[in-house]
């Protein structure tokens, strides 16, 4: 099954004509200098933008008519969990995505307790969500979108900001989660930690798409496009 | 400093029950003119914009500099967001701010909300509004006209806030308008002062960074309805004002009807709403002629803005 | 901040607190509504709407004094009324020598009842947030057939008020850092600092105008299609009537004996 393809020339000057291609199963670090189109590629992925070119997303094509089903499939993760996490409790917005999904109550409920408990904060339904910590946001915001059972998952800088107690917990639930994986970072030692592919882009093309560790060694490269082996986090 | 200055959240038991009743009806009005005018500006977005935006309007109201002698000038935020956002939809935002002003700080009573959101949100909205684009269309559209629109607009929305809540105060008995009027406007046309410095700052920091929202804010529904209700307004006012010392007779509301082109409205239903021209539970007599004639004016142009839009809507122009 | 903004609600399990959410909100409100046409300078019907307050209030294990705290609230408006006693024409009470300002007995009268019907108001509001939390009031306005999309922008309002608020104290925490106050020096026009404070507003403003595009985003993301959608949350239980009931039956006699007598 292929997960994702495309290819375009320019979208919106940001994306300079990218091909990629995702297997099931594999878990892939997109790495990049800030600018470089991390996040707008990201915004392809489930049709909030809408660039030249063909991208289709577990066979399908992303058009209009069945972005409700693609953005069921692929489950994105924003940076800012205060922008994820946009209803006043934690139940609310773990069950957001299933409720318009035109889930029956019952099974809504059940997908709450079950994203919930994947990320390891099951009784934190009737929490306010301005009351969480930053680590704990990130989590729920997981959750909020594992709730949809997402085949793709798509993580903006998931450990950005956390303290080092808080990216382990982070760093371990990604590893335990089995879904596809797709995570713009910074964060470098994540990367050599738990993803074998790594794609690296620059300016709105693909600079470099292989092994972590080949890309990870190469250091001329890796100054070439603003990242180092080692970054603070 | 413990409230923000621009202290106009009138509590319950200051205004009296009818009125606090008539309070809500009008206000339920605009807001439901204002949900529909947002949604066709704004469309899926409007709920999280107009959320996040009343978020801000109330985290800005904590925005303070020095004015002197250890007080502080703030921002209401009413004609700021309405020259920013338009008149409907800085009027939801209002809404929005004060109901949970009133609700989860008591700032502002419950069964007056309806009052309080029509002073703070929608008097203070449409004026500002309508002040900043008489300004900029007859002066133009330079970086001077825009802030010269935007201070007299704020100060003014802030003035005629402050003068509404007085003359609800009177209607209601708890203060006379003799000292509630000079008292409120008095007080509240040297707080404008604040309110408009800190608005000019942001419509100028916006000229700067962002001016496309202000052209967008230009085009916003509610234009040519917001300047007919402040026009409308002004008209009711004056007329009540002078009406008492018209002998008394129902001359008034017809020669403005005359005068608007309406006189067909004029005749029959609302002079038996209003029995000879008094409200029966209000005291003083002066006060009940006024309060008939600005809440008969505020009914015929409610209808009239209703023709109007119906009229636009068939025509096929945008509002 | 201009506003406590830690939460009012008080978590306890009383009666009060697991009543439907609709029935306080009402209830609340017919309590507002009862007090103020309760007529002028009927201290019995007054005292009693106190005593039924304070039971409620008891039941409800909450502190009396913290509702009595929080209800100097309405102070600055008390300032609006104090001309009362000096302008209701009416029997002279008390003549003020010098001033030729009398104050009746009608005035004082009505003050009273003024000061009271807000004081028992805002106490029973300060109830209501104190035994009731926000996203269930939110849910009884929609239920009480509120307009659904304006309870929306309220609910978004509520959750992103705390967050813009930080960022709003963060511009202050800045600017103070960045002013100091050096004897001698003078200090910049109070214009300049307006525009520096109406500079900080419109940047705030930008920047919650951007958030609200990614919370769209977001929102997008995991369905949304513009109609707001939620799960069905309470229902009516016999608790729930028979504390409608007899509070009707409570406020509305005391209305009754209170315009006979």
């Amino acid at each position: 099954m292929e997960n994702l393809h495309y290819s375009y020339p320019d979208g919106k000057e940001a994306l300079k004509g990218v091909d990629l291609i995702i297997q099931p199963g594999e878990k892939v670090a997109l790495v990049g200098p800030n600018g470089a189109g991390k996040s707008t590629l990201i915004l392809h992925l489930n049709g909030i933008l809408d660039g030249d070119g063909e991208i289709r997303v577990c066979g399908m094509p992303v058009t209009k008519e069945n972005l409700g089903q693609v953005r069921a499939s692929v489950g994105v993760v924003f940076q800012d969990p205060d922008d994820q996490l946009f209803s006043p409790t934690v139940f609310e917005d773990v069950a957001f995505g299933p409720l318009y999904m035109g889930m029956a109550e019952e099974d809504v409920y059940q997908r709450v307790d079950e994203a919930l408990i994947a990320v390891g904060m099951s009784g934190y339904e009737k929490r306010i969500s301005h009351h969480l910590s930053g680590g704990e946001k990130k989590q729920i915001a997981i959750a909020t979108v594992l709730s949809m059972e997402p085949e793709i998952l798509v993580l903006d800088e998931p450990t950005a900001g956390l303290d080092p107690r808080s990216r382990r917990r982070l760093i371990n639930l990604l590893n335990q989660l089995p879904q596809t994986m797709l995570v713009s970072t910074h964060d470098i030692p994540m990367v050599a930690e738990l993803f074998q592919r790594t794609i690296v882009i620059d300016g709105g093309i693909i600079a470099r798409d292989g092994s972590t560790q080949g890309i990870l060694a190469d250091n001329e490269f890796l100054e070439q496009h603003g990242l180092e082996a080692a970054s603070p986090w | 400093m413990l409230f923000a200055p621009v202290q106009l959240h009138i509590p319950d038991g200051f205004l009296s029950i009818p009125i606090a009743i008539i309070g809500w009806v009008i206000a339920l009005g605009f807001i439901g003119v204002a949900l529909r005018q947002t949604n066709r500006q704004l469309g899926e977005r409007q709920i999280p914009m107009m959320g996040v935006l009343a978020a801000f309007i109330f985290a800005a109201q904590a925005i303070n500099f020095p004015i002197a002698a250890g007080t502080s000038g703030h921002l209401l935020g009413g004609a700021l967001a309405a020259i920013v956002m338009g008149p409907w939809a800085a009027t939801l935002i209002m809404t929005a701010v004060i109901a949970i002003q009133g609700l989860l700080f008591q700032d502002g009573g419950l069964l007056v909300m309806g009052w309080n959101i029509l002073n703070m949100g929608v008097f203070t909205a449409f004026s500002g509004y309508a002040i900043y684009s008489f300004v900029t269309s007859i002066v133009g559209q330079s970086r001077g006209a825009r802030l010269g629109g935007a201070f007299l607009g704020a100060w003014a929305s802030v003035v005629i806030g402050a003068i509404a809540t007085a003359f609800e105060l009177a209607a209601s008995g708890t203060s006379p308008l003799s000292l509630a009027f000079p008292a409120m406007a008095g007080v509240h046309a040297l707080i404008g002062i604040g309110e408009a410095i800190i608005t000019i700052g942001a419509v100028s920091f916006l000229l700067v960074s962002r001016p496309e929202i202000l052209q967008q804010a230009e085009v916003a529904p509610g234009r040519r309805g917001a300047n007919l209700i402040v026009v409308g307004l002004i008209a009711a006012v004056v007329v009540a004002v002078f009406s008492p010392l018209a002998s008394g007779s129902p001359d008034g509301l017809e020669k403005v009807a005359e005068e608007l082109g309406f006189l067909a409205l004029g005749e029959a239903p609302v002079y038996e709403i209003l029995p000879d021209y008094t409200i029966p539970f209000i005291n003083n007599e002066a006060l009940t002629t006024i309060l008939a004639v600005v809440v008969g004016s505020l009914l015929v142009f409610g209808i009239f803005i209703l023709i109007g839009r119906g009229k636009i809507r068939s025509q096929g122009a945008g509002d | 901040m201009h506003y406590d903004l830690s939460d009012q609600y008080i978590p306890r399990s009383s009666v009060v607190h697991q009543l439907d959410p609709r029935v306080k909100v009402v209830a609340t409100l017919a309590y507002i509504f009862s007090v103020g046409i309760t007529p002028e300078g009927v201290w019995w019907a007054f005292c009693v709407q106190f005593a039924y307050l304070l039971i409620v209030i008891l039941i409800a294990d909450i502190n009396f004094l913290y509702t009595i705290r929080r209800s100097f609230i309405i102070v600055p408006f008390v300032l609006a009324a104090l001309a009362v006693p000096f302008t209701t024409p009416g029997l002279e009470w008390i003549r003020i020598p010098g001033l030729e300002w009398t104050i009746t007995q009608e005035g004082l009268i009505r003050l009273g009842s003024i000061l009271l019907r807000a004081w028992l108001a805002v106490q029973a509001a300060i109830l209501l947030s104190a035994t009731t939390p926000v996203p269930d009031m939110f849910w009884a306005l929609s239920a009480l057939r509120f307009p659904k999309s304006l309870v929306a922008t309220i609910r978004f309002m509520y959750r992103y008020l705390f967050v813009l608020a930080d960022e709003a104290s963060r511009m202050l925490r800045a600017r103070a850092a960045r002013s100091p106050r050096i004897k001698g020096v003078t200090r910049p026009s109070m214009i300049w600092q307006g525009k520096v404070a109406g500079s900080m507003v419109g940047s705030l403003f930008l920047r919650s105008i951007e958030r609200s595009e990614r919370i769209y985003d977001a929102m997008l993301s995991r369905g949304y299609d513009g109609q707001m959608r939620s799960l069905i949350r309470f229902e009516m239980r016999n608790s729930d009537w028979i504390f409608i009931f007899s509070a009707g039956l409570c406020l509305g006699l005391v209305q009754v004996f209170a315009y006979l007598g």
